[in-house]
């Protein structure tokens, strides 16, 4: 097996940044109505990520019933949330701990 | 039978004209239930999209589309919502406006970028209304499966199929 590209360059904000306002997530929940395909398709297209990464990102969501999809400062994920409920997605946004 | 794909100048969507009755007249329902903007707002608050009382709604429809962003702290959840609402149900509400739009000239459009992002929303929307109606499940071929034709949750079962048909579609044609 061989891996692309690293996957955590693409990471648009490293979660590794101490800075004391950063560790915010952006959750997205499963839910029974929205397409596999869909939800894909979203996390391209609000996020940049590479289809590999949003089908991985989709995946957890789908047997795990969640996954973290980004994390940033308190503002950043509110506003990444508001576009997720603009597609349609279940968001919510939530403290690192 | 629907077709969907991509075409030199953006999406090609052919509906039969049962197919864009059954959209028209969904969207239609959604546009009513996300209401007309309230015209007694305070101007001021309202052109910069904050709202002077959010709650969640009772209607499960309204509480799926605009669901609370904050799951264990209310305050929080409140708050994002007097922030965020507004401008989220103006967008449901043009997309709606932009594939009923679409749809007054034919029922074999080209849509353009823009045009297609707005089907792509609003026929989620339309599937997430509808499933929340039937309160869906994972499972929920088996549950329409049991249905006797003549029940009237049938023709939902049905709506709900198609438009999951056309989501998929819509969203390879897009890719």
């Amino acid at each position: 097996m061989t891996a692309p590209a690293p996957t955590e360059l693409d990471r648009p904000r490293s979660h590794e940044d101490q800075r004391p306002d950063l560790p915010w997530l952006a959750i997205v929940w499963n839910d029974p109505i929205n397409l596999m395909s869909y939800v894909t398709y979203v996390f391209q297209t609000v996020f940049g990520y590479p289809k590999a990464k949003a089908e991985k990102l989709m995946l957890d969501v789908h047997h795990k019933g969640r996954a973290v999809v980004a994390s940033g400062t308190r503002e950043e994920m509110e506003r990444d949330v508001e576009i997720l409920h603009s597609y349609g997605l279940w968001a919510t946004v939530k403290r690192d701990d | 039978m629907s077709r969907v794909e991509r075409v030199r100048r953006g999406v090609r969507v052919r509906l039969e004209p049962e197919e864009a009755a059954l959209v028209r007249a969904l969207l239609e329902q959604l546009l009513a239930l996300l209401g007309e903007p309230d015209p007694a707002a305070d101007p001021l608050a309202a052109a910069l999209g904050i709202a002077e009382n959010a709650a969640k709604s009772d209607d499960p429809v309204l509480a799926r589309l605009f669901p609370d962003a904050y799951r264990e702290d209310s305050g929080a959840a409140a708050e994002f919502r007097r922030y965020t609402e507004v401008g989220l149900r103006d967008g449901k509400r043009e997309a709606a406006e932009t594939v009923l739009a679409s749809l007054r000239s034919g029922t074999d459009v080209v849509l353009d970028d823009d045009q297609a992002q707005a089907w792509l929303r609003a026929v989620n929307d339309l599937r997430l209304a509808l499933g929340t109606r039937l309160d869906i499940t994972e499972e929920w071929y088996e549950q329409a499966a049991e249905l006797d034709p003549d029940d009237p949750r049938y023709a939902l079962y049905a709506a709900y199929d198609w438009l999951t048909m056309l989501q998929e579609s819509l969203v390879r044609a897009l890719w």
